[in-house]
């Protein structure tokens, strides 16, 4: 059975239909990506499994328990947590205290404080700083280690890439390796295409809403993946 | 001159009870961004029902301090969780019209359970009891003891917001309430929770207000206005500067009204809007304008 | 090509505009035909009217929340005395004046007042009205804090004639007031109006000058509510520092336009109505009809925001006063294309 079992999910803003009939699944410990243009209804598509909207037709399953109607903060303590597109750190508290934050559910798990700043060394030394007083790359961290905190058994990062130099992106996606070694699932959305295949398992491509490719990345091909993103 | 010295101490002691009022409004306007326009009507409502449960049980008035507040707590609680978590949002307008209508409620009840004459909690020797401080200068007891739990309270608050789980919610959910629920934080408890933690520092204000001079049913407006203005001459966001604005505005009324006895409050209202003239960010301002 | 005409009539507004021009007429003609408390009742409605109008402008489209519009009636109030009964002016003459006064103090107030947001902008119109209070209760010549008596104003006036042109005055104030408000909404300013009410962002961006915007509905409401002060003491025997900048105006409008409607012209006609009926239903029972008010006010905020006239549109797209303009129902004008 898998992790995260998508069907056939729509999803509204009031009278706009943003998502017309989702089908996806992730697989424990397996690393997913979501590739599509802008306004492809990634980032929505991860606010309903998050709980921040609501779903508004069809199925999804973590962990064999339905999310459909149940509350954001429900969904991070059963699992599920995200990275939030443009970072989304709170700016009244240090670095530390947004990591710690993300503690706030307790989780048991491998992940904590100390672990978080071995995987990011970075960022012990700007510890009390604020935490939106950081580069764009070092933020990132701090996000992509408040959601570990939580220790998910599925971590979703929303646009890691957005506004960051190549050299930091590159950092970045090196940390993936040593997160999924505990066997957290990974579903990362990313207009960046060649790192999306680069890191993931299986991808699937997003158009206008629906899905218009799946597979492995070795099995497609640049004009398969072209024309599923644009869709000319 | 020991006149004008003991006018302003006066005046600085009644600082710490605005101070008290403040610091409920202060969090609940931090967290969630509602200024309660019934603030000082609860306060009042705590007051009276001190009073009574003094009367009908015969407690004093630490006893009937510690019964009030945790009921208080809790009635903040419910209110907050069952109505006003469905008012929030980018509208103003909602809550501000909502806990208006709590405070016509709250004070045409008192009006109908307790009639429009003043009462207050006897407060024994105590009450009247004073610290000599040389020359001719001295200090009543009740006043100091408020001032002091204004500090301590203050002082809770600081404590609660910069090193608990809970504070770092709070502060969290304010910068971003959305995210906030990402971390695992209910949203809805925690607003209750910060609105239990307000009411009860209202009815704290409540009883010492019942114990140092005397409530009546429409007291509660002008202890709103009183605790408004002392955080908006302290500086928003600024835990210390509301004890501050809280003095400001005590010495302020207390000088005019040694001035001219019709003068007090509206010395106060004046010292409240030159401050906003002059310094609109208030005397401390936090970095980033709540 | 074809280009179609936009539009704002609709069947029910023409059906309003006759009903509301009977209603007008009926009205005028009223000192011939009706009973003096009739009279009196229908003064009061049409200055509760009209001081709800100005709030809501104030606030629903101006989105100036103000708990303090009692600074301007108190204002005007306040003028009647120190020209009415100070300097023996004629009462009816001095409501203009009122308005103007009451517009001047409005310019400071506002320029301190604007240095606040949000709910805190709305408490400090509050503490604003609460100096004005203040100040008056402390100058003895306007009768301190016990008040003064406003007769002497009205002394040598037949009381058929005051009563009349009260009335016709109220007429203009409440009834002319809500037209006034549509006609501003349908001009241009009244678009910004609106634009502004519903993203300050967009509008600036739109080049509309928010700052601009909020200081015209800002001494508009002060004018209006200043004149309908001053005309609401006139049918009051006695006025002091409480009654006339008294927290309860500021209860009775938001009763008004919370059950009536935030934001529409409809709303505050059908939330004075309400508030009248309920006023006389619960006559009796002293402080449980504010307490009821108060009740009910909250309930409607948090279930029935639009208020009564939100509820009547939303179930049916009637509109008395429209505003919104809608495409294609007048003649299409064709051009070569």
């Amino acid at each position: 059975m898998s992790l995260l079992e998508v069907e056939n999910l729509t999803a509204f803003y009031g009278d706009f239909q943003a998502l017309y009939g989702i089908s996806l699944q992730v697989a424990e410990g397996e690393a997913v990506a979501l590739i599509g243009a802008n306004g492809a209804g990634k980032s929505t598509f991860l606010r309903t499994l998050t709980g921040l909207l609501p779903i508004g037709g069809g199925q999804a399953r973590f962990a064999g328990a339905a999310l459909t109607g149940t509350p954001a903060h429900k969904i991070l303590a059963s699992g599920i947590a995200l990275v939030p597109e443009g970072r989304r750190l709170f700016p009244s508290l240090s670095v530390e205290e947004n990591l710690l934050l993300g503690a706030y559910a307790k989780r048991p798990g491998p992940w904590n404080l100390e672990r978080v700043y071995q995987l990011f060394p970075a960022l012990r030394a700007h510890a009390n700083r604020p935490g939106t007083a950081l580069s764009g790359g070092q933020q990132q961290m701090v996000a992509i280690g408040r959601a570990l905190m939580s220790n998910p058994l599925l971590l979703m990062c929303d646009e890691l890439s957005l506004g960051l130099a190549p050299i930091v992106i590159r950092d970045i996606y090196a940390a993936l390796p040593q997160i999924r070694a505990e066997g957290i699932a990974v579903l990362i959305v990313e207009q960046d295409t060649g790192q999306a295949l680069a890191v993931a398992d299986r991808v699937y491509c997003f158009q206008e809403g629906k899905i218009s490719l799946e597979g492995r990345p070795a099995d497609l091909t640049r004009a398969q993946i072209s024309l599923a993103y644009f869709g000319v | 001159m020991s006149d004008w010295i003991n006018t302003i101490l006066q005046g600085l002691l009644t600082g710490g009870l605005y101070a008290l009022f403040a610091a409920g409004l202060s969090l609940s306007f931090g967290v969630m961004r509602i200024i309660n326009i019934a603030h000082g009507d609860f306060a009042i409502l705590a007051g009276y029902a001190a009073i009574a449960i003094a009367g009908t049980f015969g407690l004093n008035p630490v006893e009937a301090m510690c019964a009030v507040v945790p009921a208080m707590a809790l009635l903040g609680y419910a209110l907050q969780r069952g109505i006003l978590n469905l008012t929030l949002g980018d509208d103003v307008l909602r809550p501000l019209l909502v806990t208006f209508g709590f405070s016509i409620v709250i004070q045409n009840l008192l009006l109908e359970g307790f009639s429009a004459d003043s009462r207050s909690l006897d407060s024994g020797t105590f009450g009247t009891a004073s610290l000599q401080l040389g020359g001719n200068l001295a200090v009543g007891l009740l006043p100091l003891t408020v001032m002091a739990a204004a500090v301590a309270i203050l002082a809770f608050m600081q404590w609660l917001f910069s090193t608990t789980l809970l504070g770092r919610a709070f502060r969290a959910a304010a910068d971003d309430p959305e995210t906030v629920q990402l971390m695992g934080v209910n949203t809805r408890h925690i607003y209750a929770m910060a609105m239990a933690i307000a009411m009860a520092m209202v009815a704290v204000a409540g009883v010492f207000l019942a114990l140092q001079t005397t409530v009546s049913p429409t007291d509660g407006p002008e202890h709103l206005l009183y605790a408004f203005e002392a955080v908006i001459i302290g500086g928003l966001g600024s835990l210390w500067g509301t004890l501050i604005g809280g003095i400001v505005l005590g010495v302020s009324q207390a000088i005019g009204a040694k001035l001219n006895p019709g003068w007090g409050i509206l010395a106060g209202h004046l010292c409240f809007l030159a401050v906003l003239i002059i310094r609109p960010s208030g005397l401390f301002p936090t970095a980033r304008n709540r | 090509m074809s280009v179609r005409k936009t539009t704002r009539a609709t069947g029910a507004s023409l059906a309003g505009a006759a009903a509301g021009f009977l209603f007008l007429a009926g009205a005028i003609a009223m000192p011939w035909w009706a009973e003096r408390w009739g009279e009196n009742w229908l003064i009061e409605f049409l200055y509760t009217l009209a001081l709800a109008q100005g709030w809501n402008l104030l606030a629903g489209y101006g989105g100036l929340l103000s708990v303090g519009q009692q600074a301007f009636v108190g204002i005007g109030g306040y003028a009647l005395v120190m020209l009415g009964v100070g300097w023996g002016l004629d009462p009816f003459v001095v409501i203009p004046i009122a308005g103007a006064a009451a517009v001047l103090a409005s310019i400071p107030m506002a320029a301190v007042l604007f240095r606040l947001r949000g709910a805190n902008f709305a408490v400090g119109t509050w503490v604003v009205a609460e100096v004005l209070r203040l100040l008056i209760a402390n100058d003895d010549a306007l009768g301190g804090g016990s008040g003064t008596s406003i007769t002497s104003t009205l002394m040598g006036i037949p009381v058929w004639w005051r009563i009349s042109i009260t009335l016709w005055i109220a007429l203009a104030l409440g009834a002319g007031g809500t037209l006034l408000v549509y006609l501003l909404l349908r001009s241009r300013l009244g678009l910004a109006l609106m634009s502004v009410r519903d993203s300050e962002p967009a509008a600036a961006t739109l080049g509309i000058s928010v700052r601009r915007i909020k200081w015209i509905v800002y001494l508009a409401a002060a004018f209006w509510t200043g004149m309908t002060g001053a005309l609401i003491f006139i049918t009051k025997l006695r006025i002091s520092p409480d009654s006339a900048f008294s927290i309860d105006w500021t209860t009775t409008i938001f009763f008004v336009v919370v059950i009536g409607g935030i934001g529409t012209i409809e709303g505050p006609i059908i939330g004075t109505i309400v508030f009248f009926l309920l006023r006389s239903a619960l006559a009796d029972y002293g402080s449980w009809y504010l307490i009821t008010l108060g009740a009910i006010a909250v309930f409607f905020m948090i279930w029935v925001p639009g208020g009564l006239w939100g509820l009547l549109t939303s179930r049916f797209d009637v509109r008395f006063f429209p505003i919104q303009r809608r495409v294609g129902a007048g003649r299409a004008a064709d051009t070569a294309s």
